[in-house]
C-alpha cells in the first residue's frame, strides 16, 4: 500500500494534483460560512446544476478548456439568481428550481444526443460525482483551479472586513454607507468560481457538501467569526488530503470518499460542540 | 438649516404608501422619538432616513455636511444574527467599516475606538463571548456600541428596547439619554410614548400626520 502511495507521489503530476486539491477544499470552505448563514446555500444548489449543463455543452464542443465556458456562464447565473432572490423570494426560488432543473435536463439530453466519447453514462457520472480519479483532469485544468483557488483565497483575505460585516448585517452596512450591492457581487462571483473549482474535484452534485460541511462543522464548535472560517478551512484541508489519500490507496471515487470524509468530521464536531455546551 | 428634514414626504412599498406627506425637522443635538401603533409605518420611516429604500415622492435632507457615513445605526434585530457565530468585538468593529474607505484592514485607532465603545457600554467581560450566547439586554448594548463606531453625529435606533424587561430597559435609556447630553443627535423609534416622555425634547407621532 505504502508502496503504491510513493509510487503514485513520485510523479511530479500528482503531487500538482493533490495540492491543487487542497487549495480548492481550502477556498471553497472560506465562503461556506457566508452562504450557510444568509441563506445562499440554494443558490450554490442551482449553481451547480448550471455548472454542470455548461460542462456538458463544454463537452459536447470538444473544447479542450472546458473552463472557458463554464467558467462565465456559471458566473452569470450567479448574477441573475441573485438579483432575482433579493427582488422577491418566492420567485427568486421558482426562477433558481426552473434554471437549475432546466440545465441538468438539458445537459443530459445533449450529452447523449451528442456523445463526444463512447462512454456517455460514464461521462455523465464523472460529471455529477467527480472524475474517478483527479488524474483525469487536464494539466490545462490543474494550472486554472490553482489559479482561480488562489485569486480566491486572496480576494477573501482582503475583503475579510466587508464580508464579515455583510454577512452579519447588511442593513446596517447599508445603512452606514458600505457598497453592498458591490459586495453582493463580488460575493456572488467568488461563490460561481468555487463552485467550478468543486465542481472540479467532487463533481457538481457532491459540491454543496464540499462548500458547506467543513462550515456547519466549524459552527457547532466555534464562537467567533475568524476561529470559525480558520476552523473551517483547515477541517476541509484535512478532509480533502485524507480523502485523496484513501482513494488512491483504496481505488475508492475522490469526490464521494472526501465528501465522506467531511461528513465524518461534521458528526464529531457535532458531538464535541453538544458535549461542550 | 436642520440637520434631517423631510418636506412631504411619502413612503411605502412597490408605489403603496404606507405613510404620506410627511413633515418634520430634525435638529442637531435633539432627541428625536418616533411614536405610533405596530405596523404604522415607522420602521420604514426610518429606513427611508438611512436610505435604505427610496421614497415614493418627497425627499430626506441631510443638512449641515452631514454625511452617510456618519450616522450609527441600531436596526430591529433579523433571523440571521441569532445564531451568527461571531465575537462582541468582532461585531463592534464592524462598526467601523464606513471609516475603512479604500483601506481593507483596520487600523490601530479603529480597533481602540471599538474597544473604548465597548467599554463605554459597560460590556468590557463580554469582549470574547460569542454573541448568540448574550441576553437580550447584552445584545442591544453590543448593536449600540457598534452604532457608535459608526457615529460621531447620529444614531438612528429601532425600538431598541423591544423585548428587554422593565430594569434592563431603564438603563438603556440612561445610556441613550447620555449619549444624547455628550452631544449625538438622537432619532429613536419606540411605542411606549410614557417612558420616552422622560427622554425625548420632540415626539413625533406618525398617526397623527395622516
Ligand atoms: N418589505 C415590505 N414589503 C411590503 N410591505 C411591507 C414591508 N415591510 C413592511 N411592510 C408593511 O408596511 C407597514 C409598516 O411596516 P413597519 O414600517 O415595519 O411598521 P412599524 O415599524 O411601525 O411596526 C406594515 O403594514 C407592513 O405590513
Ligand atoms: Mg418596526
Amino acid at each position: 500500500m505504502i508502496d503504491k502511495l510513493i509510487l503514485y507521489l513520485s510523479f511530479p503530476y500528482v503531487r500538482y494534483a493533490i495540492i491543487v486539491a487542497v487549495l480548492i477544499a481550502l477556498c471553497s470552505s472560506l465562503l461556506g460560512v457566508t452562504l450557510v448563514l444568509k441563506r445562499y446555500s440554494y443558490i450554490g444548489d442551482g449553481l451547480s446544476h448550471v455548472a454542470f449543463g455548461a460542462l456538458a455543452i463544454a463537452t459536447v464542443l470538444n473544447y479542450t478548456n472546458r473552463m472557458v465556458i463554464v467558467l462565465p456562464l456559471t458566473i452569470i447565473s450567479a448574477i441573475l439568481l441573485l438579483r432575482k432572490g433579493q427582488n422577491t423570494k418566492v420567485k427568486g426560488d421558482a426562477a433558481i428550481a426552473m434554471i437549475s432543473v432546466g440545465a441538468l435536463a438539458f445537459g443530459y439530453l445533449i450529452m447523449n444526443l451528442f456523445p463526444s466519447s463512447a462512454n456517455v453514462s460514464g461521462d455523465v457520472c464523472s460529471t455529477l460525482f467527480g472524475s474517478t480519479s483527479l488524474l483525469t483532469l487536464s494539466a490545462n485544468e490543474v494550472f486554472i483551479s490553482g489559479v482561480l483557488a488562489i485569486v480566491v483565497v486572496g480576494i477573501f483575505i482582503l475583503f475579510y472586513n466587508k464580508i464579515f460585516a455583510i454577512t452579519f448585517d447588511e442593513n446596517f452596512a447599508n445603512a452606514v454607507g458600505t457598497n453592498v450591492g458591490f459586495y453582493n457581487l463580488l460575493i456572488a462571483t467568488v461563490i460561481a468560481i468555487i463552485i467550478v473549482l468543486a465542481m472540479n474535484l467532487v463533481g457538481s452534485l457532491l459540491m454543496s457538501a464540499l462548500v458547506i460541511f467543513p462550515a456547519l462543522s466549524a459552527m457547532s464548535i466555534f464562537k467567533s467569526f475568524k476561529r470559525v472560517i480558520i476552523f473551517a478551512a483547515i477541517s476541509s484541508v484535512i478532509g480533502a488530503l485524507t480523502g485523496l489519500l484513501v482513494s488512491i490507496l483504496v481505488g475508492t471515487p475522490v469526490g464521494s470518499t472526501i465528501v465522506a470524509v467531511d461528513v465524518v468530521m461534521f458528526f464529531v464536531c457535532y458531538v464535541i460542540g453538544k458535549v461542550k455546551g | 438649516m436642520a440637520l434631517i428634514s423631510a418636506n412631504n414626504l411619502t413612503i411605502g412599498y412597490d408605489g403603496h404608501p404606507v405613510l404620506s406627506n410627511l413633515n418634520f425637522e430634525i435638529n442637531a443635538g435633539d432627541y428625536f422619538c418616533i411614536v405610533g401603533e405596530n405596523g404604522s409605518g415607522k420602521t420604514t420611516l426610518m429606513k427611508t432616513i438611512l436610505g435604505l429604500q427610496q421614497p415614493i415622492s418627497g425627499a430626506i435632507e441631510f443638512g449641515e455636511g452631514l454625511a452617510k457615513n456618519q450616522i450609527g445605526y441600531l436596526p430591529q434585530q433579523t433571523d440571521v444574527q441569532r445564531d451568527f457565530p461571531a465575537s462582541v468585538y468582532e461585531i463592534v468593529l464592524s462598526g467601523c467599516q464606513n471609516a475603512l474607505g479604500k483601506k481593507f484592514f483596520y487600523s490601530k485607532e479603529q480597533k481602540a475606538l471599538a474597544l473604548s465603545n465597548i467599554k463605554k457600554m459597560g460590556i468590557e467581560h463580554l469582549k470574547d463571548r460569542c454573541y448568540r450566547e448574550l441576553s437580550g439586554g447584552q445584545q442591544q448594548r453590543v448593536l449600540l456600541a457598534r452604532a457608535l463606531c459608526a457615529t460621531q453625529r447620529a444614531l438612528l435606533l429601532d425600538e431598541p428596547v423591544a423585548g428587554l424587561d422593565p430594569n434592563v430597559t431603564a438603563e438603556m435609556y440612561e445610556l441613550i439619554k447620555q449619549l444624547n447630553d455628550d452631544g449625538l443627535t438622537i432619532i429613536m423609534i419606540s411605542h411606549d410614548i410614557q417612558n420616552v416622555q422622560g427622554y425625548a425634547n420632540r415626539i413625533y407621532d406618525v398617526a397623527e400626520e395622516v
